[in-house]
């Protein structure tokens, strides 16, 4: 531990000491210097990590220039943060996925002493020409998800006189059809700046239907400042087309956002579905149960480290279980004395939450938690160049529908459910056939908080794990409740969705917090018309 | 006469007021005449804390007659409170004048530096003082209005009614949170300098602001007791315990309930401004639920159905946050929760209901009704029956 | 008899609060009391405990250097748990009660403001470290943090110059500060020949955590073919939401940089900083400076907090540059009387943490270096550029109602002095 920390602690002053007396003192004052510049291959390498900031962008140039194949390897390893540097033995070091470093130069694997190894610091402008850079070396390359975003950055940047010839050689032999069709975008938009008149219609046919945002800012600016009329007409009618299809996407992008959103209201609001609605007891402590699973998934993470992709998979039974646990705990020791008394429960849970809150402050202090997103959860499905889901988001959303639906196997399937079913609808009926009332009662309230631990960390992946985690979610849960129609967990599901995506409809024209008024005054203008929410029991149960 | 009468029933309410009232001889003179070396002196700093809190405690009373009497349990009470403090604080604006930051006679200052240039319609009249009193009744007494109207009259009850006063406090929250609104967004109204011409910060001033609050809380104590021991008020207390069968005798509950809701309103309004000057600050941070909920536990603390419990829950609770605050800071949320949950499970009475039975004295169909709320079964009986 | 109790125990309120100020002022003369005035529950907990902690750690290591004038230093803490009237009141109480020679607390603009009328009233002192929008100066109040002019005004010239940036997005939190500088900022573009139309303005509520759309919205108004930064004030807890959402929806450093003003060490340890590497911060500190003040500032912290991965941050800076410049005023004072102090202190020097020596000015605010920090992996930032001092503005040359302001409580002894009217406005005028 204590190790780690001092080697972190000299990497960082290193780090930062290089920084100060090159990168800061240097950056602007230092031009272009040529004292001894190196030219082989070597020699830039080493000059590339001892040179500062701004001379490493010429270094690179040079290095590219080179047309070493080993120059993609650096260039590569220099852009993702890889490339390191001895400062005592003066060697340039890769480090690879599993930690281990190789000779820059001669690539092979270094057996000597690596503790010296410092990262060689880059910052955006560099990174940027980097990829650029790496662009064009990557054109060529057999991968072809490497290819195609080497491309992509071609077009992003806007081609010149030499990046054209090569593109449009390389497009003759190119068979994947995406890269292709990029690669005939990024010539198009390249032609529309041609000269020649019919050069230029026909580049703008071929960037109709086109979504990537580059043709459409292209489009535009060649539709207002061209100057042939017939070419103005043309690059109209190609946007008009575009524009269509774009609001198409965007309007599923909005459902998709008032979806996710509604998943997220969805988590929150069932455990509370079940406390409220099943059992008639309010719980203000629901929002801390919530806290408690995302701080289980914190602790999950904390113990395994080296398994950030499968901590989430641990956590959510380790969340049920705990946030279940301390649900039960809370009934047993408080809500059993308060039945038939919501108004009580309110109180009493309410000062539960002021208890948990601050354990959790004392336990953890009162920072957030830093909580790691699993690859597989990170990173968006582009679907195209206007729409694309995000992981995160997409499976939270697959999770809280497959949560409902376990959920409502569990209340019509299992005997447990029967159970609570039947003391929820006349508790004095159920004892009278031998249903232990108060271990349904336990049992029930343990449910519905583990479904809150679960929650939690769902919640963890989205936001800030610290002690205020569970009162952001808590009013917004009890709407949802209201607005859905209490014991009804259909109503739940549909009561979240819509106010999902009513809350992403209106955002866009009143702003997220007007928004947010917005679906408040309209809830409370809803339950005058219909007290009971969208999906009033009905029957027995209600009348009681 | 009428006093003596309504006060010969209620020998708790009686010590409480007689304490309140020797508090409003004592404090001014300890603060003004004793010489700041006595032992015996008491500093602005006590004189503006007891102040606030005897505006905590007309508001704690506002909550225990519709929740004690009529079981209403708003969870919104402090946005009746806020928008009194609200009117008040923009009269107080306005008499700022020209002693702004920017010097700028017309706008508040917060209005000069986000570019207004003139001052929007809702704030005209703001500098008479008559007026702003008379906003300060009719702003939350009209919301209350309209709100209650709305509500009662699709008979929402029980926990739907504290859910939806929740998000009621919680939406205008976010709204008066926004600049837009042109109510000094999250940094409020502060930076006071006169009321009606004398300067907020003399100790004259305060000590007036301080006397106005204990005569207003009597006041309001006085007025309270005559509704709930008035025929209204027995109608009422028949609502809270058989909803069903007080509208099947023929009365129009909505109506006694939206007016009993609307006067809450009004005293918790009144409460906000007199608490304004004295904290010198208003801002939408007064609006969270969270304040809501803890006042209803300052009334649950003191015993609820008694008033003068909740003026006692209101002193007790505060300064006992008062001294958290100041000598074991970490301490405080788990004394305050602990308190919400023994309160509720040991003490269903309150700290006044500690006290053996205070009750003797009162009408017998209040001690029944207090035994109601205690025990289980009756309740939950009861509120079978509300539904 | 049992109405007796209750009698007691209201009555008792009034007596323990009388004896409490007795007791206290008897022990005055022993020690010279200062108070921490920041929230230690409640949400802003999380910022400004650290800073609490900071002053504890100054007046310790101050004790062990023998003290002040002679005498112990003691720390009288309280807490305002983010209720923005307890901040005024706690101040009366620390001013009143405690007879504290200043105030080292508050952390957003709504609790200085609600503390700053108590502290005029009372004439305390009150050392505010938090950069903040600025259009404000008050005798009793000196402002450690940055002004605008020393956070935003320099972070946005490193982006147009060296990235070359031709849109923006001015993302925040909607409250008084993200308000200000997004003002002053929409000016300062304008008058550097930045169009109405690439500039998008945009707020949020406190705690937002629902960022789809608008960060959709960004992508959308950063794909229009020039280059797109976006500068956010958006505040704490949203960060973390923001910044996730950025980086699943793959807007990478290199497309759209963020530069931040609220986002430091501290926030950066509370989330994972793997997608944000290149995103960007303006402070007038980084704990990755490399000084030897700085170095021992971070070693002393490590060890009185007790926790080797506890980091430091700019506005723990500002309150050591505050301290220090304090305990320096009443030196020279000889007293810790508010006038002599407030008189003592301008002008005085003392060296900060990144290598320059700060200096108190006649506005009350200080003379700081403006760096911009690039976040990387490990949570530290690379700092790719900075500035020399930049005296702190406490009124903006870019706003209307503003620009005519000065301050000066040496010459002209006044806070908002109009230029051009020759007159001291506010209070001061009648």
């Amino acid at each position: 531990m204590m190790t780690i920390f001092i080697s972190r602690f000299l990497k960082h002053f290193i780090v930062a000491s290089l920084l100060i007396c090159t990168g800061v003192t240097n950056s602007f004052a230092q031009t272009e210097e040529v004292s001894a510049t190196p030219t082989d291959f070597s020699g830039l390498v080493l000059q590339l990590a001892t040179g500062s900031l701004s001379e490493r962008a010429e270094t690179v140039k040079k290095l590219a220039a080179l047309k070493d194949n080993r120059s993609t390897v650096i260039i590569t390893a220099l852009e993702q943060g890889n490339l390191y540097f001895d400062s005592i033995t003066n060697k340039v070091g890769i480090k690879d996925e599993s930690g281990n470093f190789s000779d820059a130069i001669t690539l092979s694997a270094v057996s000597s002493d690596i503790s010296n190894f410092k990262k060689i610091p880059v910052n955006n402008s560099l990174r940027n020409q980097l990829r650029s850079l790496l662009s064009q070396l990557n054109l060529s390359s057999e991968d072809e998800a490497i290819r195609l975003s080497a491309v992509k950055r071609l077009l992003a940047d806007g081609l010149d006189e030499d990046s054209a010839v090569i593109i449009e050689k390389q497009s003759a032999s190119e068979k994947n059809k995406t890269i292709k069709s990029a690669m005939t975008i990024a010539l198009a938009l390249y032609q529309l700046k041609n000269t020649d008149e019919k050069i230029r219609i026909k580049a703008v046919d071929q960037l109709r239907g086109s979504l990537e945002p580059e043709a459409r800012s292209a489009l535009t600016e060649t539709s207002t400042t061209d100057e042939s009329e017939a070419v103005r007409n043309t690059a109209i009618s190609a946007l008009k087309s575009i524009e269509n299809t774009v609001t198409y996407y965007r309007f599923s992008e909005s459902i998709f956002f008032g979806l996710s959103l509604g998943s997220v209201l969805l988590l929150s609001a069932i455990g509370l579905a079940i406390t409220f609605g099943v059992m008639g007891v309010i719980n203000m402590a629901h929002g801390e149960l919530m806290m408690i699973g995302a701080y289980t998934t914190w602790v999950i993470q904390q113990i395994f480290p080296n398994q950030i992709a499968y901590s989430l998979l641990i956590a959510i039974p380790t969340a049920f279980l705990v946030a279940g646990a301390v649900g039960v705990v809370i009934e047993r020791g408080v809500i059993r004395f308060l039945y038939g008394r919501p108004l009580e429960t309110l109180l009493a849970t309410f000062g539960l939450s002021l208890i948990l809150q601050q354990a959790a402050r004392s336990i953890f202090t009162p920072l957030n938690r830093a909580v790691s997103l699993p690859e597989w959860m990170s990173g968006s499905m582009v679907i195209n160049p206007v729409l694309s889901i995000t992981y995160n988001r997409l499976y939270i959303l697959i999770f809280g529908i497959l949560v409902f639906v376990l959920l409502q196997l569990i209340l019509k399937k299992t005997s447990l459910g029967l159970k609570v079913r039947a003391v929820s609808q006349n508790r004095t009926m159920a004892r009278a056939v031998g249903v232990r009332a108060s271990w349904v009662d336990a049992l029930t309230f343990g449910l519905g908080s583990g479904i809150a631990g679960i929650a939690g960390v769902a919640l963890s992946q989205l936001t800030n794990v610290g002690p205020n985690l569970g009162q952001a979610y808590l009013i917004d849960s009890f709407m949802v409740v209201v607005f859905g129609g209490v014991g009804n967990l259909w109503g739940t599901l549909v009561g979240a969705m819509g106010l999902g995506i009513i809350n992403k409809f209106l955002e866009p024209y009143a702003g997220a917090v007007l928004a947010k008024v917005l679906v408040l005054v309209l809830l409370i203008l809803f339950i005058q018309k219909k007290p009971k929410g969208m999906f009033p029991q009905k029957g027995r149960a209600a009348a009681d | 006469m009428l006093i003596k009468r309504l006060l010969l029933n209620d020998r708790g309410g009686a010590i409480v007021l007689a304490l309140i009232a020797l508090m409003m001889i004592i404090v001014p003179i300890s603060n003004l005449v004793l010489p700041t070396s006595s032992p015996l002196h008491l500093s602005t700093f006590t004189v503006t804390l007891l102040g606030k809190f005897l505006c905590y405690a007309l508001l704690a009373l506002s909550v225990d007659l519709i929740w004690g009497y009529c079981g209403i349990l708003s969870l919104g009470q402090g946005a009746f409170f806020s928008l009194g403090g609200y009117a008040m604080g923009m009269y107080l604006m306005r008499q700022i004048g020209a002693r702004g930051q920017y010097g700028n006679p017309e706008l508040p200052d917060f209005m000069v530096f986000l570019n207004w240039d003139h001052l929007p319609w809702y704030w005209l009249g703001f500098d008479s003082f008559g007026f702003a009193l008379l906003m300060v009744v009719l702003v939350p007494g009209l919301l209350a209005f309209v709100f209650g109207w709305l509500t009662f009259r699709s008979r929402v009850t029980g926990v739907y009614f504290s859910i939806i006063t929740q998000a009621l406090t919680y939406a205008l929250m976010l709204a008066f949170f926004r600049n837009e609104m042109g109510f000094g967004g999250n940094n409020g109204l502060t930076d006071f300098k006169d009321i009606i011409g004398h300067p907020i910060s003399a100790d004259s001033t305060r000590i007036a602001l301080f006397l106005c609050s204990g005569a207003a809380l009597m006041i309001a104590y006085i007025v309270c007791r005559y509704i709930v021991t008035s025929r209204f008020g027995r109608i009422v207390i028949s609502i809270r315990d058989a909803e069903s069968r007080t509208r099947f005798c023929g009365y129009k509950v909505e109506s006694y309930k939206l007016w009993i809701f609307v006067f809450s309103s009004v005293l918790a309004g009144i409460a906000g401004a007199l608490y304004v000057p004295q904290v010198g600050i208003i801002n939408p941070g007064e609006f969270s639920p969270l304040n809501s909920i803890e006042l209803v536990v300052w009334v649950a603390t003191g015993g609820r159905g008694t008033l003068f419990g909740a003026i006692v829950g209101a002193f007790t609770v505060n300064y006992g946050k008062t001294l958290f605050t100041s000598y074991s800071p970490e301490t405080w949320l788990f004394a305050l929760g602990a308190l919400f949950v023994i309160v509720t499970l040991v003490l269903p009475k309150g700290l006044v209901g500690l006290f053996g039975r205070v009750k003797k004295s009162e009408s017998a169909h209040e001690a029944i009704d207090n035994e109601n709320l205690a025990t289980p079964e009756i309740g939950a009986a009861k509120i079978a029956e509300e539904k | 008899m049992k109405l007796k109790l209750i009698a007691k125990q209201v009555g008792a309120l009034g007596i323990a609060a009388g004896l409490t100020i007795a007791s206290f002022s008897a022990q005055a003369a022993d020690t010279i009391k200062v108070g921490v005035l920041h929230s230690l529950s409640g949400t802003m907990a999380i910022s400004e405990t650290t800073l609490k902690d900071t002053v504890l750690m100054l007046i310790e290591e101050q004790n062990k250097k023998g003290g002040l004038l002679g005498k112990k230093l003691e720390a009288v803490v309280v807490d305002p748990a983010s209720n923005w009237p307890l901040f005024a009141e706690k101040t009366r109480e620390l001013l009143e009660k405690d007879k504290v020679a200043a105030i080292f607390g508050c952390w957003t603009s709504v609790s200085r403001k609600s503390v700053l009328p108590v502290v005029e009233e009372l004439n305390g002192i009150l050392f505010y470290p938090v950069q903040y929008e600025g259009e404000e100066s008050s005798k009793n109040v000196f402002y450690t943090g940055a002004a605008p002019n020393q956070q935003a005004i320099p972070a946005v010239d490193y982006l147009m110059k060296e990235g070359k940036v031709k849109r923006w997005v001015l993302a925040g939190t909607d409250y008084v500060y993200p308000r200000t500088t997004n003002k002053i900022l929409e000016a300062y573009l304008k008058a550097k020949g930045v169009k109405q139309e690439d500039i998008m303005i945009n707020y949020t509520p406190f705690g937002h955590s629902d960022w789809q759309n608008i960060v959709a919205d960004i992508k959308r108004f950063g794909s229009a073919g020039k280059k797109t930064a976006v500068v956010s004030t958006i505040n704490g807890d949203a960060n973390v939401p923001f910044y996730r959402e950025l980086g699943n929806q793959k807007i990478s450093a290199a497309d759209i940089p963020v530069v931040a003003f609220s986002v430091g060490e501290e926030e950066l340890s509370g989330l994972d900083a793997k997608p944000l590497v290149g995103h960007l911060a303006a402070w007038n500190y980084f704990m990755s400076v490399d000084t030897p003040a700085n170095k021992e500032f971070i070693a002393k912290w490590k060890a009185y907090i007790k926790n080797p991965k506890r980091v430091t941050n700019d506005p723990m800076e500002a309150t050591y540059i505050g301290f220090n410049m304090w305990v320096k005023a009443v030196q020279k004072a000889g007293t810790t009387d508010t006038n002599k102090v407030t008189e003592a202190i301008v002008g005085l020097e003392q060296p900060n943490l990144t290598g320059g020596v700060s200096k108190m000015l006649p506005n009350h605010h200080i003379t700081k270096p403006v760096l911009i920090g690039e976040i990387q992996e490990d949570g530290q930032f690379l700092v790719v550029s900075s500035t020399p001092l930049v005296p702190g503005d406490a009124w903006s040359d870019y706003l209307e109602g503003s620009k005519d302001l000065e301050s000066d409580w040496i010459t002209l002894k006044c806070g908002n002095y109009n230029t051009k009217t020759k007159k001291c406005l506010g209070a001061a005028a009648k």
